[in-house]
Parts: C-alpha cells; sequence; structure tokens
C-alpha cells in the first residue's frame, strides 16, 4: 500500500501551483491598494491598521504592475484552488485519511502533549504516520486557513454578496474579510516555507508525493516514544 | 464522478504553468483560459443570487463618514462646468438606440418618476470600499417607457468624463439593467451629487465593482453588441486596462 493515495498526490500538485499563482498575484492585487481596515467600509489609509509594504515586481504575477492582469490570474487560479479543496475534504473523508491522520482530541491540545510531540519527533519519525503536531498543523491548514481563504474570497466578491449575505456578517464586513484573505494567505505562506525546508531534508518525502511512496504501518515496531496524551485515547471519529 | 472537472482543472492547470514561463499576455491561450474562468464564477453567481437577488443595504449609522471620489473626479467640458456652477437646469439624459420610443428627460423629470433609496457599499477594484445612501428611480422604469426591442442585449451608458483623451463608457447585460437596484442617482446621503461622485447622474449596479458604475451620464443606448463600441471590450476600464467585463468579482 502507498504512503500517500493518488487522490492525495494529484491534489498537492494541482494545489501547489494553484496556490504559488494565487500567492504571487495576490501581492500584485495587494499592490492596488496597499492599506487594510476592519469593518463594512474602508478607504483612507489613515483608517487602516496596517500599512502593506509594496510588493516588489519580482515577487508577483505578472512580473510588473498589472491590477487587472493579476485578477485574472488570480479568479483563475480560485477555481483549482477552490473546487480541488472540496475534492480533497471528500476524498480524505471516504479514505480515511482525515481519520487517521488528521484528528486530534482536546487533550492533544495540551501544551505538555505539543512539547512531548517535538521532543519524539528528531526526524527519525518520517514515514511512521503522522505525530501530533504534524495533526494539529495539517489540521489547521485543511480545517481553517484553507477554507478560509475560499470564504474570504468569496465574500469580497460584489457578485456573491447577493447570494450569501450571511457571508460577510459572520467575517465581520467587507474590510474585514479581504483583512482576514491577507492574513490567511501569509499563515499558508508560512506553512508553505516550513512544509519545503522539512521537505528538503529528505528528498524521499519529494519523491513519494509523485510516486506515492511506501507506508511504514506495517513495520513491525512501532516506536516507543509515542506520546504520552495516546494512552488510553479513545478511537475517535 | 469527479475525474471529469479534475481533468479539465488539469488542462486548465497545465496550460498556465506552460503559459507563465512565456511572454503571455496577447497569446490565446491563457485570455480563453480567462475567459472561461471570468464566465464560470458569473454563472455561479447567477444561479447562487439569482437575476434579482439583492446587495446588502446598510442603515443610516453604517455610512462611512465621506465618500471617495476616484477616476474621473471632474469634467472640463465648458458646457458642463456651467451646468454644474447652475445646478444642472439643461442637463439632459437620453435614451436611445434599440428602443421603440428615444427618451429626452430633465433632472425635473427624473426625480418625478418613482424613487428607490438605497444605502449600499461601494467597492473598488482596487480593494476600498464606502458606503453611501443613493437614491434616484430605477433603471427599469425607463427602459419600460422607452419599450426597449427584443434585440437589445446590452445597455452601453455614455459618460461626459474624458480620460486619457477617451470618453468614458460602461456597459451592462439586461440582468443587470432590471435589477431592482439598478438606479439612476441623483443624490448620495440626501445631497445632489458632488462632482467627483458623477454629477448630476450616475449608475448604480450594485452587484458589481465601481468602475462599472459609470458616472456623468449623458445617454443610456441599447444595443445588440457592444463589439463596435471603443476597443469592443464593454467597457473604458476593459479596453483601457483590461479589466473584467464583468465585474462581480
Amino acid at each position: 500500500m502507498t504512503r500517500h493515495a493518488l487522490s492525495t498526490r494529484l491534489w498537492h500538485w494541482v494545489n501547489a501551483v494553484a496556490i504559488i499563482v494565487l500567492f504571487m498575484s495576490g501581492l500584485n492585487i495587494s499592490n492596488a491598494h496597499r492599506y487594510l481596515y476592519w469593518g463594512d467600509y474602508g478607504f483612507d489609509p489613515k483608517d487602516a491598521w496596517l500599512s502593506v509594504i509594496r510588493f516588489p515586481s519580482w515577487a508577483t504575477i505578472p512580473q510588473y504592475y498589472s491590477l487587472a492582469l493579476a485578477r485574472e490570474w488570480h479568479i483563475t487560479a480560485a477555481w483549482p484552488f477552490g473546487v480541488g479543496l472540496l475534492f480533497i475534504w471528500v476524498a480524505m473523508l471516504v479514505n480515511g485519511h482525515f481519520r487517521r491522520d488528521l484528528t486530534t482530541t482536546p487533550r492533544d491540545w495540551t501544551p505538555s502533549a505539543v512539547i512531548a510531540s517535538l521532543k519524539s519527533h528528531s526526524g527519525s519519525g518520517a514515514g511512521k504516520g503522522y505525530n501530533l503536531v504534524q495533526r494539529i498543523l495539517y489540521g489547521m491548514v485543511f480545517g481553517v486557513l484553507l477554507p478560509l481563504m475560499v470564504f474570504t474570497g468569496l465574500a469580497i466578491s460584489p457578485g456573491i454578496q447577493a447570494a450569501a449575505p450571511w457571508l460577510l456578517e459572520v467575517l465581520g464586513g467587507r474590510q474585514s474579510a479581504r483583512s482576514l484573505h491577507f492574513i490567511a494567505s501569509w499563515a499558508i505562506f508560512g506553512f508553505f516555507v516550513i512544509h519545503i525546508v522539512l521537505a528538503l531534508i529528505d528528498w524521499r518525502l519529494i519523491a513519494g508525493m509523485f510516486t506515492g511512496g511506501k507506508r511504514a504501518d506495517a513495520a513491525p515496531a512501532p516506536s516507543p516514544a509515542t506520546l504520552p496524551a495516546e494512552e488510553g485515547t479513545p478511537a475517535h471519529g | 464522478m469527479v475525474d471529469l472537472p479534475r481533468r479539465s482543472l488539469l488542462a486548465g492547470i497545465a496550460a498556465m504553468g506552460v503559459t507563465a514561463c512565456s511572454k503571455i499576455n496577447e497569446s490565446e491561450t491563457p485570455n480563453s483560459l480567462f475567459k472561461a474562468a471570468q464566465d464560470g464564477h458569473r454563472a455561479v453567481h447567477r444561479a447562487l443570487a439569482g437575476k434579482q437577488g439583492l446587495a446588502p443595504e446598510y442603515t443610516r449609522a453604517e455610512r462611512s463618514p465621506t465618500f471617495r471620489g476616484n477616476g474621473s473626479v471632474t469634467v472640463e467640458d465648458p458646457f458642463y462646468q456651467d451646468q454644474l456652477a447652475k445646478g444642472f437646469p439643461d442637463w439632459q439624459l437620453e435614451v436611445r438606440g434599440l428602443v421603440e420610443r428615444p427618451l429626452r428627460l430633465t433632472l425635473a423629470d427624473l426625480r418625478a418618476l418613482p424613487q428607490r433609496t438605497q444605502i449600499t457599499r461601494h467597492d473598488c477594484v482596487e480593494g476600498w470600499s464606502a458606503i453611501g445612501e443613493w437614491q434616484g428611480p430605477q433603471l427599469s422604469e425607463l427602459l419600460d417607457a422607452a419599450r426597449v426591442r427584443d434585440s437589445a442585449n446590452f445597455l452601453v451608458f455614455r459618460c461626459a468624463d474624458v480620460l486619457y483623451e477617451r470618453d468614458y463608457y460602461e456597459s451592462i447585460d439586461m440582468v443587470d439593467a432590471y435589477h431592482p437596484q439598478t438606479i439612476i442617482a441623483h443624490s448620495l446621503n440626501g445631497e445632489p451629487l458632488p462632482e467627483k461622485n458623477g454629477a448630476p447622474l450616475r449608475m448604480r449596479i450594485e452587484r458589481q465593482l465601481g468602475y462599472k458604475h459609470a458616472k456623468y451620464v449623458k445617454a443610456i443606448e441599447a444595443v445588440a453588441s457592444f463589439d463596435q463600441i471603443g476597443q469592443g471590450k464593454g467597457g473604458f476600464w476593459e479596453d483601457v486596462a483590461g479589466y473584467q467585463w464583468y465585474a462581480g468579482i
């Protein structure tokens, strides 16, 4: 049995391209009005809670300032990103990836459990399933950050507000939704950096995301350094 | 079942990857992909909101303290400046093109029609938003009075302002034309429109971004196609900068 299901691998690479395009075109869009506000309205820089830097052209799509073209890339890449997220959620729920690798219990969210997990994961844990820190990080990305990008992105579209006015209310108004869109994008960027650095430490992880790799759960002896929190944890989900 | 959308997504992504490497902007592949993406968003928006779904409206207390003017904030034409000083006594709005009964309406005529007052949010393509109270007759009133022909597919708004030596214009389809919140606003926050916000008349197209809300409107023209107008992309910013014609995204 492979470590990564075909659905995971396909989504991973499609999503990787979509996120890079979305992020870089998003930086270009940010340059059009570099101020973020809370609430429904906001247009005066002196009311902004954050003045964003002007992102350099090498970091943007296209590689020069063009709000129109950046928007074309952005709203085009939004399709594989949004539909892809729905796809991978359905796939993860159906094939057990979610239950097996991403669920946590309230007890997992204590500082001691997280510290124990970090200590036990000295690099050798690769290929032995997800440890607690991975479960929390990936869970946050799948459960919070990626959906938040989709929902805040939809909310700032004037065409969607007529269809789902509740979305803006939940998010605290259009300028709040726009601010959250910006914050979540940088949180995802932070995850992206950690993710790439860790993957580059062991290139087989990257190869595995193409080939599927080998799953290690058939290995005879499970690591003795399991988390304290896992003792007696009832099967969850 | 999930294979079908995936495959087209993959094709789309592949096309994006290929084009990202070359000088892309004039080639056909990304443009048709962009067009398909934009049309997809519009189709989903329309399906979810329905033709008549309303944009949110706010209370007076929720208005922004001022209302930013952007794009053209003045019109240099001497006739316009003279009218502005006098309160636009001789300004006329023409309704023409594919209509059975062309109209010419003064501001007094427009004020005599049934009025709609709405406090709505204005979202600029740049990212900022302002909230104001607009008042004016619904566009549908005028279209019914002028009896728009079945052959009309779009309305083109002709404006008095000139930017980069081109006359500003915009266009919408008949769904937005007959939308209840599509009004010809003559007042903002209870006062006649200020010059920077489009005096004496500006369109409110509440489910789209600000550049669709044509200011300084002189004429409304019913057309079958806007291919022959300007550079054929349906509006000033669409022609000049390549902005999306559907600005609901």
